[in-house]
């Protein structure tokens, strides 16, 4: 110990270099550590923003902003029902179409697919992931909406249109844009999300419990419904809450499409709104302070609702990956 | 027991079936997305598009001063957001392993990579565009910068893991402090990743309209002010798209192919920079 000592009083350079190149490193753990507080504390701004911005509106309106349909800028008068229904029911159209596909993609990649055809499928579908909203929006608004009023809908109408009960759902002149168009295109544009998981989780099977089930005489179908799916059920579900968060705050893709109307029809031929569209659509048009704060008071709904489904998503998913690791 | 055996075939056959047609399905979108896209578009890409500012309503003109402004704004949001992304990602995997405050922020770097864009926008409206009583570029570039930030975070986390132990056990062997073992060794060994990380994020925000809508609003002129409102490609689209002029959605149409091009060659460059650090590695 000692000589240790003697030897660095010796050598004050030493010393003194060791001085500089500790605080050196404590200087650089506190930049690193500094950001990522920081990461932190931009989610919390957020939240802070928006309950700030929101709190006109949830002075003057109070629980009845969430529970009321009526929309009217000229009265001042402003609930948010009609929004939320929208975007609640576009989603569920999205995962309707989005769920199943998503699951036959993966499935195909994981255990039909021949190995040469794996990577580029894989990398198509990132593709799709990669297509920004607003070219799904304006596919949407001059190819996919007209397809819908001129076959789609009109099928729908003559069909299951003419069913009592269904006859609701599916009532009124094809319009092109509305509910249903918006929640399709929600669901193409959900399914790179929900596949890309859907297949990695599939990937966490240890190929020994895969290859002992096909052992056993069962076919693919059945290894991967009674095996595979069980394993990873926390993981896949976590995917499609990721779809679904990405589905319900999805905002310029509905915006062309959904036809902005501020009302709750039970026709999903009709037109409607969702929170996102909603704010896209008028927020720079708002007049006045409760206008103003009122749609923020809806991005504030619409921030709840979504961290609630990501952390679900977030916490499934660590959930399988804790399996898979241990 | 050969009924059985049939069914259970049968049950096979068709499931297969319905997934090779999920398959299908899903690359049949991708392929009449991008069709249309070039069918549209193609007959709009010409030299005015890249020389001359959008037009009013029947007049001719082009794209260039929505370009100009959305690769500004793109340039300022990957330069602010690039260092922060960098610096919290190089926390989470070089100091915090383990620490319960590196579990939070990754936790909630995840919900911010997958929040809605519009959120970001109303976020900095509020925190911004209100207190300096104007839209401005700056206020346009920040909202991009802060959906650059998550993208960045991950992947540099995530490579920077992959850098094997022993590259920093040799280098703090020979007496590097922890800090220049981060920046000379495992930066260097990480750095097609992190570059990958940082192209998907520009692929990511240079589509991006919703946190543009109301921060960066939009510039009918030629402005290089990023105190004033600027024009930008995605806001373009939208309000040209929406619009009753035939000559304006045309431009539409080829404002969105261009930044589809864009996006997928970011992607594919991406992707071939990551194939390049694995295989060196």
């Amino acid at each position: 110990m000692t000589e240790i000592a003697l030897d660095l009083s010796e050598d004050v350079t030493v010393l003194r270099r060791a001085r500089r190149q500790r605080l050196q490193d404590v200087a650089f753990r506190t930049a690193t550590l500094f950001f990522a507080v920081l990461v932190l504390l931009i989610l919390g701004g957020v939240a802070v923003a928006l309950i700030d911005g929101a709190m006109p509106a949830i002075r003057a309106f109070g629980v009845g902003f969430v529970t009321t349909e009526v929309w009217n800028p000229v009265t001042d008068q402003f609930g948010a029902l009609a929004p939320i229904y929208g975007t609640l029911v576009t989603a569920a159209i999205a995962m309707l179409v989005g769920i199943p596909v998503s699951f036959g993609i993966a499935l195909f990649i994981t255990e039909m697919c021949p190995t040469w055809l794996k990577r580029p499928l894989g990398i198509a579908i990132e593709l799709l992931a990669g297509i920004p909203s607003i070219i799904y929006g304006i596919w949407g608004l001059f190819v996919f909406a007209p397809f819908m009023q001129s076959t789609v809908q009109p099928f729908l109408i003559d069909t299951v249109g003419q069913l009592p009960v269904l006859e609701n759902i599916f009532m009124g002149p094809p319009y092109g844009i509305g509910v249903l168009t918006a929640g399709l295109i929600l669901g193409i544009m959900v399914l790179p999300f929900i596949t890309s998981i859907t297949r990695d989780v599939f990937e966490t099977v240890p190929p020994m419990v895969r290859e002992s089930a096909y052992g056993l005489g069962a076919t693919t179908w059945e290894v991967v419904w009674n095996v595979v799916l069980p394993y990873t059920r926390t993981g896949v579900v976590g995917g499609v809450m990721l779809g679904l968060g990405r589905a319900l705050g999805e905002t310029m893709a509905v915006t062309f499409v959904i036809g902005n109307a501020h009302r709750i029809s039970s026709s999903i031929l009709a037109p409607g709104t969702t929170i996102s569209a909603s704010i896209a659509n008028e927020f720079t048009e708002a007049v006045g302070d409760v206008y103003t704060s009122a749609l923020i008071a809806m991005g504030l709904i619409l921030f709840l609702i979504t961290f609630v489904v990501l952390s679900a998503a977030k916490i499934m998913l660590i959930r399988l990956q804790r399996k898979a690791g241990a | 027991m050969n009924a059985i055996y049939l069914r259970r075939k049968a049950v096979n056959r068709v499931a297969l079936s319905l997934a090779l047609g999920a398959a299908g399905f899903g690359l049949f979108w991708l392929v009449a997305i991008l069709w249309t896209l070039l069918f549209n578009g193609l007959s709009s890409i010409n030299l005015a598009l890249f020389t001359e500012n959008t037009p009013p309503p029947g007049g001719e003109g082009g794209l260039l001063n929505a370009i100009f402004g959305s690769v500004v704004m793109t340039t300022v949001a990957t330069l602010v957001g690039t260092p922060v992304g960098i610096m919290a990602g190089t926390y989470l995997a070089e100091f915090g392993r383990g620490a319960k405050l590196a579990e939070v922020v990754r936790f909630i770097n995840d919900i911010l990579l997958s929040a809605p864009s519009i959120m970001v926008g109303l976020f900095i409206y509020e925190v911004v565009v209100v207190r300096m009583g104007h839209f401005s570029a700056w206020a346009g570039a920040l909202a991009l910068a802060v959906i650059v930030i998550p993208v960045v975070v991950r992947t540099t986390e995530d490579m920077l893991k992959l850098v094997p132990n022993s590259l920093r056990e040799a280098a703090a062997a020979l007496g590097a402090p922890q800090w220049k073992v981060i920046t000379l060794v495992a930066y260097r060994a990480a750095r097609n990743g992190i570059i990958t990380g940082v192209l998907l994020a520009i692929a990511r925000i240079s589509g991006e309209t919703a946190p543009l809508l109301f921060t960066a609003l939009n510039n009918q002129f030629w402005s290089a002010d990023m105190n004033a409102p600027m024009a930008n490609l995605p806001v373009v689209i939208f309000q040209y798209a929406m619009s009753p002029y035939e000559d304006w959605r045309q431009l539409a149409w080829g404002g969105a192919l261009l930044i589809t091009v864009t996006i997928l060659l970011l992607n594919i460059g991406a992707r071939v920079l990551a194939g390049l650090g694995t295989t060196r590695k």
